[in-house]
């Protein structure tokens, strides 16, 4: 899958309070939670976001509660993708059973908010102004749990073969 | 080579022998819990893949314990919502109402933990239970319906970091000190993706309470989980409690961790996690003087019995400042009635605190002492991240009892010692 994104910067340790307050909890609905999204750290992103943006962001994304609501808020709003140095890892999972996607690389200080990138998700490629990062891969588990059409798709089947 | 204890559980679960740090296994589970925001989700989920029943009624919980007493008409749905399912399906043990706590208090002290157990949770701090012996972890709610429906999970095999901790504690030291001081030396993914094990004789000093506030604040840190030998206060603490048979592990003395920190108890003083990361950690002596506008004395960290007896200690004839709002939450039912028994209650009610129900409330912000626009808060919860208690621009301090009710008094952050 090859994706073309501008880029929103975050730092260090985003975590889920910042990407969707526990305020909005109440709610399970994806369009109420993007709304919202990484409104402490600024009010306006959900306002500016476009669909294709991609998030990159430093160590630790996603530190914190295991509120599923944060990669729903993120994934609301047309977000297909966070690069980042590394994912806290209740955030790791939850990301990809929504199917939001998320790659482990250290670019953040490599790019430009706003910037234009190129990504090829399958094989991590990401092509920078000046250079080309290869991401870490994703864990050979998590790819095959993807191509079943992810965790729930498989419980789905599953319970299907069963009945 | 031997096998950690976190190894050895997850080893027996998964149906093998050995397992190894980083291999993937699809274990058993003996438990699953869900609470009033992440339960709803879970429910859509179970839905949609068109399941007919949970795995077992009995091992399915659920506890009403963030928005509750209901904040709003949404979180009075989201209630509603999880009682018509657990009507439909006959689940056991659903805590709603005046049986409600605070869900990581609750469940050890309800006796659905046993030692030996793995446990998912759709709550970060699901860890609380390596206190027992126990292998638990927080997950979202995806994973935990796919647990709900299966009763089983992967897991990759975590990496094993130890604390062994020697020497006597401090006078109003409790684990929470121990915690915040251990995050603030490895910082907040200092133990990503690990387990965190504690063994040392300054462990076997600490009781339960304190033990459940240090695994409770491994997801700090990062970690998968935080785990406990099973010693003669853990059997002690399971014995009236538990009703279902245990296995107790142990770790090998040849098992392998990937780091091994040797802690000096006696040096270890009283704690504060300064705004805006756990890991942010000063000693209370660096930071007297902040103004705090509210303390809340409680949470699935400090809201145990143990907890509440050191705040009426120092608050015992005395009064919260005048500009000062002292919160206390007892976490659980059994806590309220035996923080009223000892007198603490009225302890508190006359020093001017409010006394709560049992509830997540003002720790992630929800309701119940919410910040306005620049307060600052002391509070013996486990986040500071920005906004958590309430509007962006307030702030958060992160203690332990003894700190949070001397602050009460002084209106100001305080050492015990300060108001003695």
């Amino acid at each position: 899958m090859k994706l073309k994104g501008r880029v929103w910067k975050f730092g260090d340790n985003i975590d889920t309070d910042v990407i969707i307050p526990a305020r909005y909890l109440a709610s399970t609905d994806p369009r109420v939670l993007g709304e919202h999204c990484m409104e402490p750290l600024n009010p306006t992103f959900a306002k500016k976001v476009k669909t294709g943006d991609i998030i990159v962001g430093g160590a630790n994304f996603g530190c914190g509660s295991s509120r599923e609501h944060a990669p729903i808020a993120i994934s609301a709003l047309g977000i297909p993708l966070i690069i980042s140095k590394s994912f806290a890892r209740i955030f790791y999972r939850n990301a990809f059973n929504k199917g939001l996607a998320l790659l482990e690389a250290d670019i953040v200080n490599e790019v430009d908010e706003g910037e234009e990138i190129e990504v090829d998700v399958t094989t991590g490629v990401i092509k920078l102004k000046t250079r080309e990062v290869i991401a870490k891969p994703i864990p050979p588990f998590m790819v095959e749990l993807i191509n079943e059409g992810g965790l729930i798709n498989y419980l789905r089947k599953k319970l299907e073969d069963h009945q | 080579m031997g096998m950690t204890i976190t190894e050895k559980i997850l080893a027996s679960h998964a149906g093998k022998d050995v397992v190894e740090a980083g291999e993937i296994i699809d274990a058993r589970l003996d438990l699953t819990l869900a609470n009033d925001i992440t339960a709803p989700l879970s429910l859509e989920e179970f839905d949609k893949v068109g399941a007919k029943k949970v795995f077992d009624s009995e091992k399915v919980v659920f506890v009403l314990d963030h928005f509750t007493p209901n904040k709003d008409i949404p979180s009075a749905e989201n209630c509603k919502l999880i009682r018509e399912f657990s009507r439909k399906y006959g689940i056991t043990h659903v805590y709603d109402g005046g049986a409600c706590g605070i869900e990581h208090a609750l469940l050890p002290e309800e006796g659905l933990v046993v030692p030996g157990d793995v446990v998912i949770g759709a709550d970060s701090h699901t860890c609380t239970y390596g206190a027992l012996g126990a292998f638990s972890t927080g997950v979202g709610s995806t994973d935990l319906t796919y647990g709900m429906v299966t009763g089983r999970n992967w897991f990759k095999v975590p990496e094993s970091i130890k604390f062994h901790c020697y020497g006597k504690w401090q006078r109003w030291v409790t684990g929470k000190d121990l915690v915040l001081y251990v995050i603030g030396m490895i910082g907040v993914d200092g133990a990503l993706y690990a387990s965190m094990e504690y063994t040392g004789e300054a462990i076997s000093a600490l009781s339960m309470d304190s033990r459940f506030a240090i695994a409770n604040m491994a997801i700090e840190a990062g970690a998968k989980n935080g785990i406990f030998k099973v010693d003669e206060k853990t059997l002690a603490y399971v014995k009236d409690r538990v009703q279902r048979p245990y296995t107790v592990f142990e770790s090998d003395d040849d098992a392998k961790y990937r780091e091994i920190f040797e802690i000096d108890a006696g040096k270890i003083g009283l704690k504060v996690a300064c705004p805006s990361l756990p890991s942010n950690v000063k000693d209370v002596e660096e930071l007297k003087g902040i103004h705090v506008d509210q303390v809340v004395i409680g949470s699935c960290t400090n809201g145990r019995l143990e907890d509440l007896a050191m705040a009426a200690e120092i608050l015992r004839g005395k009064k919260v400042a005048s500009d000062t709002r002292c919160i206390v939450i007892p976490a659980t039912p059994k806590i309220y009635l035996e923080a009223m028994r000892r007198g603490y209650l009225e302890t508190f009610v006359e020093a001017r605190c409010i006394v709560s129900p049992p509830t997540c409330g003002p720790c992630l912000g929800g309701h119940m002492g919410i910040l306005a626009k620049g307060e600052k808060a002391i509070a013996t919860t486990n986040r500071n991240f920005v906004g958590r208690m309430g509007h962006p621009e307030s702030e958060v301090y992160l203690a332990g009892p003894a700190v949070a009710a001397a602050s009460a008094v002084k209106g100001s952050i305080s050492h015990p010692l300060e108001v003695a």
